[in-house]
């Protein structure tokens, strides 16, 4: 079927702000279908609230629509562009839910809208619990037995039917809080107890328990003539019971016959076919590992994290077939872009083996429950390509840049055979750390099975590994013995650890014998056809498929690896668009990255993608076959920066701002002269290794201090200190890494935090705009709520930024992109500190500006000048607008993790809010955030005796809106002796009804908690916050956000105005 | 030990000896499955080949006998990247590696499969070596290699007599409704593992006799129609058309099986017998080209074939397109197709070769694919309850008779 004409014009709608389980994936989704879209001439008009997206770029979409995510924000849309179709599969969750209401309310029929791809009822009866069931049963694909109840009664009735074990799941509470696995009627009725407590509807559902399982997802694709393909299948590590998010996941499967796996897809096709999917869906599996039974799971109607990865594992690009089949066509009519001779209606064949190893954030939640449990706790995950398993681990553990590059890098050998035992029964990240622990100690197979439920096929490749590092220790290391550990890819420094040799020596005794790294291409059809795609990957033997080009200038663009708190999509925004403007100068351009859900590992953003992790001798061995001219490393964060030095070794030299001059911006007393000469204050501080030399200089300084490793991201391991405890427990926590750098100990200074992001061509600098945060300093500036242009700061003051702005550069010799942070105090400004690189706010500062900051920085790398480009140097003139970046945080999912705010960052995600008037920008960015108040016009104010000022001024103006104050004593007193009335509530150890029993009663809407300075030691507002959190209270722990919010509550209300950010 | 594969074109790939300790020569071919190796190797279709796996990592989960399409491997070598020492599956019998042994197969692991699909492919496929003998003298193989032929390989693996399956009389009797499995925790216990699941959903074809020419035949075939309801005779590759005429079949099954097509000249003049009587046919793959044959179109060899679970053919009379299953190297040539004979009825997405004929004013369909699947996608299973159906409607069947 040709293409469908009656669709010219399609809105778009994104996923949103950043969270875990809903990440980069569906940037990359959209963006692929957008161009998709673009490709066939209809007209792109994009929403979506997050500004760090790539989708959301003019070049991407015709219009761009930076706001809220709502019903009445995309009704407006719909009003102003008309748009003659939706299209609501590629913006994950999120956007899928917003079109369906929209479709349900009638809006879009009213306005002539169609709702592209699978249709309205087709999402209802894959999504609904109890129609998806029905149909289940109706076409004979077996779900496991579940039951919602409302009482205890229901609860064991309903158990008594199917039997123990059984999960238990509360309705509406985040995190998997109040859930757990019951086996006998005691725990069934305590968890269930609790769970019905939890649950703002008190319902909890109770399902048959299908844990330990093999979970296996099939992705499928279907179009409107019904022809059906599995793009791949998927095999998680992890049986059932780990979120498939946080599950270690191998492609295709590998432990399935054939009989197992075609009962599985002709089931999968079986299913999307009564559902009547037109595009793309994920079909996941429990199959019973001693016999045929297995469970349908779940159904999901779109393109999802899992579509990303089975696009990436196979190069089969999904979502641009998706949004192709939305158009009308059918999948024998798409070309396959690999081969470009075959079409979209076939099913890749994989000739390697592709692991996928989920990014957890547990570095930056200290505090955090490990466990892995259906809740999905990874912001990230990297992919890996091998011809055999053991290496495709292997180079996913060293992909995730988490100080892990082999089995031996937790060390679990204090631990007996016998702790194993119950070691092995924690189900967390280090799980296959423990197995190869296990293994050393003898266990069998059969006992680790028995207890992970693991398959034998996967131990016994854990085995491999343990048995090569064995073999490596005892020595000697012949050549036979170094070509079979560097063809499971033991890295050379791992086997220059077990076998005491020097990394360079067994790096020339594998030049002398041939072992080098060859590439694979990655063809859609293990080599069957022709394929002309330059998407490689590495194995050690064999031929190599790679041929370099030698006609053009050839750049190494390095990726940023897996998103992860502190480096997130925003990197690889920047990582696109310099491979763009590097094209467009007529450079060569090759990618090398390991995050399959971002846009800069699509197989056609760059000449070549090389699927690799990012480290020094993975690089080494494409920088052998490429012999690029040159190297960007300030596009990719911290990741692409680290390899600097490898990389001038290698000889490779480095576009843009040299490395000696980034070394001056982290090396504090090199940092310390240039600030000297150029006569910029900063605050006083000093480097030190232990906590002895950081007490010493915090007592110095005098309290409160800042305490932080140099060269990390994201603020890690930032904190203030406010006493010796403190910093020796910080000090602790930081040391608990071996640190190559010195730590830093700084005067803490509070005052408004400036962010300012310029690009250098080593004369003149251009400075898009200035930034203001809205909470003060001691909040990560990725963490703060930041305010373009910067609202209560003078034009003294901006004038001082600038000119600081451009010493700095000139002093540090950029060239490209810079990013400093001030804080100013009065007329007063001091640095904080300097990237000389790009920084998170690169993209939204783009957008809102016009100025496309990442192309000029790659024109100037290139030798442009500012001048050259069309700009006037200097701070260019203000917008007559406001755009508002929200950070958006992921708590929830995490349990156990501190919420409060602090240096280190702890935001997965960012939404922006643009409008002429700052009330109203800040208005939408608290909306894009999902802060949707008043609801039930209460609250919670409990804060620490400096904060009590500014709660009664904000207590007031909530009141003044309609809001009950509850508060705990010293707070209540403080605001009813100034007139503003607040309720006294017992703390959580008093006696009841407590603060706690007052955020269970599912009434308040928000939690003002400012914990004591420093890491807050108090159990009870932990609890309150965790609390909060999980039972979805907006919780807030600074009084600048709280006052930002009453602010944006006090203009709400009325009709929002629009802004195409793709016209400005 | 070391093994040596030795190719027409004077490539040698060095790596690991697998399987039985013999030298062999024979014609090379790549199936890019990804699971059923099992059923790959025990497909009768590969007879007179060694067959290398594009997917690297072969064995995972071991030797399930009652996956077997055939009682024994018929490659003369089997060509892998990598097997896994551990098969683990809870039907697994035993290793690859010991099926290899025991059976005689000779084999090699460890060689940069890809590079040998790729010379495959820009080459055409080739004869090849595989051997122990690290002194091999490349000049004297050579021309071994290019005077190999598979030679008249369809008597070789077609069974010898005649036998009947007996039918299904219940759809219980086939085990298990694909998603209706359970798992029963004592008899699991006891050694006994449950029936296969099926996806069966009809005794459409109780009480139809089915004579099924065996060329070579995967199981699946007779298994499909038995599990169907029909009673299925298996007739010997070289049996006479009269005798199958006499023995009164309400259709005739024409199987897959190895080969050149048009060395099987005898078969072809019986299966133009039995194109002249008025009985339903359904043929696969060799069958349908021996059909094609027999009926005056022509073959030819194509350059590196088809065979893998993932080719798109499309129904041209529907436009729907299923992935099917394939195992060819010869192809019908459509170009010399009289369609006062037949016309084509499924086309191969990938390159437009032909995929199957429906015979003009007959009660004959064949296929290039395998609907019988195994390994590989059962999405064309359906074609066999066409054939039922058109064993049915037929008036020369008894059924047929009595509704006409």
């Amino acid at each position: 079927m040709p293409k469908n004409s009656n669709v010219k014009r399609v809105m778009v709608i994104g996923s949103g702000p950043i969270v875990i389980g809903q990440a980069a994936e569906f940037d990359y989704a959209g963006t692929q279908a957008c161009r998709s879209l673009k490709e066939e001439g209809v007209e792109v008009i994009l929403v979506n609230s997050n500004p760090a997206t790539i989708m959301t770029d003019k070049d991407i979409a015709d219009k761009v629509y930076i706001e809220p995510l709502t019903i009445k924000v995309l009704e407006q849309i719909i009003e102003k562009e008309k748009p003659d179709s939706i299209l609501p599969t590629l913006g994950g969750q999120a956007g899928l839910n917003l079109g369906m209401e929209l479709e349900e309310s009638g809006f879009l029929k009213s306005h002539n809208v169609r709702l592209l791809g699978t249709t309205a009822a087709t999402i209802r009866n894959a999504e609904g619990r109890q129609e998806f069931k029905d149909l289940m049963e109706r076409i004979g694909e077996p779900c496991a037995a579940s039951e919602v109840v409302e009482n205890v009664e229901d609860g064991i009735a309903f158990v008594g039917k199917i039997g123990y074990p059984v999960v238990l799941r509360p309705a509406y509470t985040l995190g998997g809080s109040g859930g757990g696995i019951a086996h006998n009627q005691t725990e069934l009725v305590e968890i269930l107890e609790n769970g019905l407590r939890l649950s703002r509807v008190g319902q909890v559902l109770v399902e048959r328990c299908i844990a330990g399982w093999k979970e296996i997802e099939y992705e499928v694709m279907r179009d409107s003539a019904g022809n059906c393909i599995t793009v791949c299948n998927m095999e998680n590590i992890d049986p059932v019971g780990v979120h498939t998010g946080d599950s270690i996941v191998v492609a295709p499967s590998q432990t399935l016959s054939d009989k197992e796996y075609q009962m599985l897809r002709s089931s999968a096709l079986n299913i999307i076919n009564e559902l009547g999917i037109t595009g793309g869906c994920n079909v996941q599996f429990a199959l019973h590992p001693t016999s045929f039974e297995y469970c349908v799971i779940e159904v999901n109607p779109r393109v999802s994290r899992s579509s990303a990865l089975a696009s990436k594992a196979t190069g089969y690009p999904i979502a641009k077939v998706a949004a192709k089949i939305a158009l009308g066509y059918t999948l024998d009519e798409i070309k396959n872009a690999i081969t470009g001779k075959t079409y979209a209606s076939f099913e890749p064949a994989l000739d390697y083996c592709v692991v996928k190893m989920p990014r957890l954030p547990f570095d930056k939640f200290i505090s955090a429950k490990r466990t892995l449990t259906t809740q999905m706790k990874a912001t990230g995950e990297v992919m890996s390509i091998c011809t055999n398993f053991e290496g495709a681990l292997m180079k996913a553990i060293r992909s995730l840049e988490q100080h892990v590059d082999c089995l031996l890098s937790y060390d679990f050998s204090q631990l007996s055979a016998d702790e194993l035992k119950d070691r092995l029964k924690i189900v967390d990240d280090q799980r296959i750390w423990v197995i190869a622990e296990a293994i050393r100690k003898g266990l069998s197979y059969e006992e680790i099975h028995a207890i992970t439920m693991i398959d034998i096929w996967f131990i016994d490749k854990l085995a491999i590994l343990v048995e090569m590092e064995e073999a490596l220790k005892k020595g000697p290391l012949t050549p036979e013995l170094l070509r079979e550990a560097k063809r499971i890819e033991f890295p050379d420094n791992v086997i220059s650890r077990l076998t005491g040799m020097a990394e360079s020596d067994i790096k020339a005794m594998r030049y002398e014998n041939g072992i080098t790294a060859v590439f694979k291409i990655v063809d859609t059809c293990a080599a069957e056809f022709a394929a002309s795609t330059p998407y490689y990957y590495s194995v050690f033997g064999g031929e190599s498929e790679a041929y370099p080009r030698r006609d053009k200038k050839k750049v190494l663009v390095l990726g940023s690896g897996p998103i992860r708190i502190g480096q997130g999509i925003e990197f690889d925004y920047c990582s696109v668009h310099a491979t763009w403007a590097f094209s467009k100068a007529g450079y060569e351009t090759i990618i090398i990255n390991n995050n399959p859900e971002t846009v800069s590992t699509d197989f056609d953003i760059a000449d070549k993608l090389y699927f690799e992790p990012l480290t020094p001798e993975d690089v080494e061995n494409i920088v052998n076959i490429e012999k690029p001219d040159g190297a960007v490393v300030q596009f990719g964060g911290q990741t692409a920066i680290k390899l600097t030095e490898s990389l001038m070794k290698m000889g490779v030299p480095i576009l843009g701002t040299k490395a000696e001059d980034v070394d001056a911006a982290e090396d504090r007393e090199l940092f310390d002269e240039i600030l000297q000469q150029t006569g910029i204050p900063r605050a006083a501080g000093g480097t030190v290794y232990t906590a002895e030399e950081a007490k010493e200089v915090a007592n110095r300084l005098g309290y409160p201090v800042l305490v932080r490793p140099s060269y990390v991201l994201g603020g890690q391991g930032m904190q203030i200190a406010t006493s010796d405890e403190e910093i020796e427990v910080f000090m602790e926590i930081i040391n608990r890494i071996a640190q190559d750098h010195p730590i830093l100990v700084d005067k803490y200074l509070q005052g408004k935090e400036i962010e300012v992001d310029a690009v250098c061509d080593g004369t003149d600098i251009l400075i898009p705009g200035i930034m203001e945060h809205i909470e003060r300093t001691g909040i990560h500036s990725g963490d703060s709520i930041s305010v373009y242009p910067a609202p209560t700061i003078d034009g003294e003051v901006k004038e001082k930024i600038a000119e600081y702005t451009r010493r700095l550069a000139a002093a540090l010799h950029v060239k490209g992109l810079i990013n400093i942070q001030f804080i100013a105090i009065g007329t007063e400004v001091y640095v904080i500190e300097v990237n000389p690189r790009s920084s998170r706010t690169v993209p939204y500062i783009s957008k809102v500006t016009g100025i496309p900051i990442v192309d000029l920085a790659t024109e100037v790398i290139i030798g442009k000048t500012i001048r050259e480009l069309g700009y006037e140097p200097g701070l260019q003139p203000e917008a007559d607008y406001f755009a508002i970046k929200m950070p958006v945080f992921s708590f929830e999912k995490i349990r156990g993790a501190e919420i409060s705010l602090g240096p280190e960052m702890k935001s997965t995600g960012e939404c922006l809010g643009i409008a002429k008037d700052f009330n109203e920008a800040l208005y939408k960015a608290f909306l894009g955030a999902g802060v949707v108040l008043p609801k039930h016009k209460q609250m919670i104010i409990t804060v620490k005796d400096a904060d009590k000022g500014e709660a009664i001024e904000i207590g007031r103006r909530f009141e003044k809106l309609g809001y009950t104050i509850y508060a705990t004593r010293s707070t209540a007193a403080a605001l009813n002796e100034a007139g503003v009335k607040a309720r006294k509530v017992n703390k959580i150890s008093q006696e009841s009804p407590t603060v706690m029993d007052l955020i269970l009663g599912h009434k308040i809407d928000l939690v003002i908690d400012t914990p004591t300075q420093g890491r807050d030691k108090s159990r009870d507002g932990f609890l309150i916050r965790r609390t909060s959190i999980e039972t979805g209270v907006y919780c807030i722990t600074a009084m600048d956000t709280a006052r930002a919010l009453v602010t944006s509550m006090e203009t709400a209300g009325g009709e929002l105005t629009l802004v195409d950010v793709a016209s400005l | 030990m070391k093994a040596f594969l030795i190719l027409e074109d004077g490539t040698v790939f060095e790596g690991t000896h697998i399987g039985a300790d013999k030298s062999v020569i024979s014609e090379i071919v790549f199936n890019t499955s990804m699971a059923g190796y099992l059923e790959v190797l025990t497909d009768p279709s590969y007879a007179g080949q060694a067959v290398c796996m594009t997917y690297p990592l072969i064995g995972n989960y071991g030797v399930c006998r009652e996956d077997m399409e055939s009682l024994k491997p018929w490659p003369d070598g089997f060509i892998v990247r990598e097997l896994s020492r551990v098969p683990s599956n809870f039907r697994s019998d035993l290793s690859i590696q010991q099926f290899l042994s025991e059976n005689g197969v000779p084999g090699i692991a460890g060689i940069d499969t890809r590079a040998l699909t790729r010379i495959l492919r820009e080459k055409g496929t080739m004869n090849g070596m595989i051997t122990t003998d690290a002194d091999f003298d490349i000049d004297e193989i050579i021309p071994k290699l290019k005077a190999y032929t598979t030679g008249k390989v369809v008597e070789r693996v077609s069974c010898q007599e005649k036998y009947s399956l007996s039918p299904s009389r219940t759809l219980a009797d086939n085990g298990p409704l694909s998603g209706s499995a359970t798992f029963d925790s004592e008899a699991y216990a006891a050694g006994k593992r449950e029936m296969r699941p099926s996806m069966v959903k009809e005794l459409n074809g109780m009480g139809l006799k089915v004579a099924l020419l065996d060329f070579g035949a995967k199981g699946n075939i007779a298994h499909s129609l038995a599990q169907r309801g029909c009673e299925v005779t298996v007739y010997p590759a070289l049996t006479k058309a009269e005798e199958i005429i006499q023995d009164a079949p309400d259709g005739i099954m024409l199987s897959n099986g190895p080969g050149d097509p048009k060395e099987c000249v005898d078969i072809i003049a019986e299966i133009k017998k039995l194109y002249d009587t008025d009985i339903p046919i359904f043929a696969i793959c060799l069958g349908h080209q021996l059909m094609a044959l027999a009926t005056g179109a022509d073959t030819y060899k194509l350059k590196y074939g088809h065979r893998g679970g993932n080719h798109p053919v499309k129904d041209l009379a529907t436009g729907r397109v299923y992935i099917s299953a394939q195992n060819h190297g010869y192809v019908v040539d459509t170009d010399k197709l009289d369609s006062k004979v037949a016309v084509p009825a499924f086309i191969n997405v990938n390159d437009s070769t032909n995929e199957g004929l429906s015979y003009t004013g007959k009660h004959i369909f064949t296929v290039q694919f395998h609907p019988e699947a195994c390994p590989g996608p059962q999405d064309s299973g359906y074609l066999f309850d066409r054939f039922i159906q058109m064993m049915k409607d037929y008036p020369g069947t008894k059924e047929g008779k009595a509704n006409a």
